[in-house]
């Protein structure tokens, strides 16, 4: 792992304009990241979700991000157009979202899906974007890549609608991968498989990748570092393998609420949340 | 409480359940853990009558169950779905909706029964008249437990109940469901795909894959990692996150 810093994010803030009244999601995040594997974790609504997007400057229209900084290599992604966000988006970072039900273009099949990712930013013959889309089904871990390449999303299991997420999403060989709850909505055993395919296409191609949980276990297994977010606050920034060592009262609450396999049915320990943690 | 023997259910031709047999104490909790399409919810679903096409004995209470349940039947037997969502009404308050079964079975008093299933789930007054869409995902899920306790039943049959919640929240509905089987002498059966918590849950497990039950294990086995099926163990595995040697020695059960 370098040391070289591929992004650099400072008071990072994303507001919400609604009818009642502005939601503050994002309260002063900050954090370097270089070419390692970076785990977001918190609950629903502690802002890690909008943290990622607004990297990729996927806010929603009336949302607001404001940012001391938000470079990315000489790239600074808080004053981008439109068509500069085209060269950032899929071919320098890419986003894995989580449920391919809904992220896949239903009426499109998966082979065509994926070389129109290739093809938006590589200018190769159609014959040659076949071939390497056919590659990466198989990078993928996918046994019969010919006919998955024909087949259309609702053909595929939830695994394998994954696994066809990530191949489109590498292929165009990013350096940042954000990776959404990604196998959130996978059993237990094929998460683990997922995981383990977008770990070595990571590994093998240098990429640097933040992985948006809520389950700070898996990620913490996972990951180098965990960032643990609250009510739009990072609360603890802490290396993965130190987790045990976590200092702040939340990641321990959210530790120890875990059911465990030790046979004990007492109650499990409640989290008592204090206001000020919200403060930061 | 619940005996079922040699049950088999199909979808079309889709044989989902293969020779399923539990028994369940009275007071007990049983805990059935598999991967989607594994079967487990469907034993659930057939007990409660949402299954047409099934074959084999399953005894409730002593009493045999026939293709069609009656009323009496489910105020003895009461299902919490996985997603508090989708399993309450969104135009109608929680006072409807908790309402809406003491009059089906024409039990009268409902005004302080809603009041006290509200009690019992550890919700204020306030929240009676509200919509589903103003409560959070774990209030939801404590009325939809709310609404099956109302028929004072003795059998919940749990499907998922917190794996649409936070950890934190999760925790909170498991106490509340553990302290509701002491303190009324419930009878549980519940779904998780969740090794974790069934295993806090629940004192008998059975572990399914394909429609059948491949391994059954008491708390303190699963707490010691005494399975003996590869598919239980590679289940188990799997709860102890992410490791690459682990994952490269997965097999596919398909």
């Amino acid at each position: 792992m370098s040391n070289e810093t591929l992004l650099s994010v400072k008071n990072l803030e994303v507001t919400f304009n609604t009818p009642k009244g502005d939601v503050h999601a994002v309260r002063g995040v900050s954090f370097d990241l270089g070419r390692e594997r970076l785990g977001i974790v918190g609950e629903s609504g502690s802002g890690k979700s909008q943290t990622g997007r607004a990297i990729l400057g996927l806010t929603a229209a009336n949302g607001k991000i404001t940012a001391d900084q938000l470079q990315f290599h000489d790239v600074d992604l808080a004053n981008l157009s439109p068509k500069q966000w085209r060269k950032v988006r899929g071919a320098r970072i890419s986003m894995i979202m989580q449920d391919p039900k809904y992220s896949l273009n239903p009426v499109m099949t998966i082979g065509d899906q994926i070389i129109e990712a290739y093809r938006e930013h590589h200018k190769v013959g159609a014959k040659e974007a076949r071939r390497r889309a056919l590659e990466m089904l198989e990078a993928v871990k996918i046994r019969d890549p010919e006919r998955v390449f024909n087949a259309y999303p609702h053909e595929a299991s939830g695994g394998m609608g994954q696994r066809v997420m990530i191949a489109m999403m590498l292929i165009p060989d990013p350096e940042l991968i954000i990776a959404d709850e990604p196998t959130s909505a996978l059993d237990v055993t094929v998460q683990l498989q997922v995981m383990a395919i977008l770990d070595d296409l990571v590994r093998d191609r240098g990429m640097a990748l933040i992985f948006i949980s809520h389950d700070l276990q898996l990620v913490s297994s996972f990951c180098d570092r965990v960032l643990v977010m609250y009510q739009g606050h990072v609360v603890e920034e802490l290396r993965a393998s130190e987790l045990h060592n976590a200092k702040h009262p939340y990641t321990k609450g959210l530790l120890n609420c875990l059911p465990k396999m030790d046979g004990d049915h007492s109650d499990l320990p409640i989290l008592e949340r204090e206001a000020s943690w919200a403060e930061g | 409480m619940i005996e079922i023997s040699k049950l088999n259910a199909w979808f079309d031709d889709n044989h989902v359940l293969k020779d399923v047999d539990i028994s369940v104490p009275t007071n007990g909790s049983f805990g059935l853990v598999g991967e989607s399409g594994s079967g487990k919810s469907t034993v659930l679903r057939t007990i409660t009558g949402l299954v047409d096409d099934w074959e084999g004995n399953i005894l409730v209470n002593n009493k045999e169950l026939g293709p069609k349940r009656d009323k009496t039947f489910y105020r003895l037997v009461q299902m919490v779905f996985q997603d508090p969502f989708g399993s309450l009404h969104p135009r109608h308050t929680i006072d409807r909706i908790l309402t809406e079964p003491v009059n089906i079975h024409g039990l009268g008093n409902s005004d302080a029964r809603v009041v006290e299933a509200l009690n019992q789930v550890g919700l204020d007054n306030a929240f009676r008249f509200r919509y589903p869409h103003q409560l959070s995902g774990g209030q939801r899920q404590r009325v939809a437990i709310a609404r099956a306790l109302i028929l004072e039943p003795k059998i919940l049959l749990l499907d998922e109940p917190t794996s649409a919640l936070d950890v934190s929240i999760q925790a909170e509905v498991l106490n509340l469901l553990g302290r509701l089987r002491r303190e009324l002498g419930l009878t549980y059966v519940m779904v998780s795909h969740d090794l974790a918590v069934v295993a806090h849950m629940c004192d008998d497990i059975a572990i399914m894959n394909h429609g059948r039950i491949v391994e059954r294990a008491t708390a303190t086995q699963l707490a010691d990692g005494t399975l003996e099926h590869p598919y239980s163990q590679q289940l188990y595995k799997a709860a102890g996150g992410y490791d690459r040697a682990v994952v490269d020695s997965f097999v596919d059960w398909d």
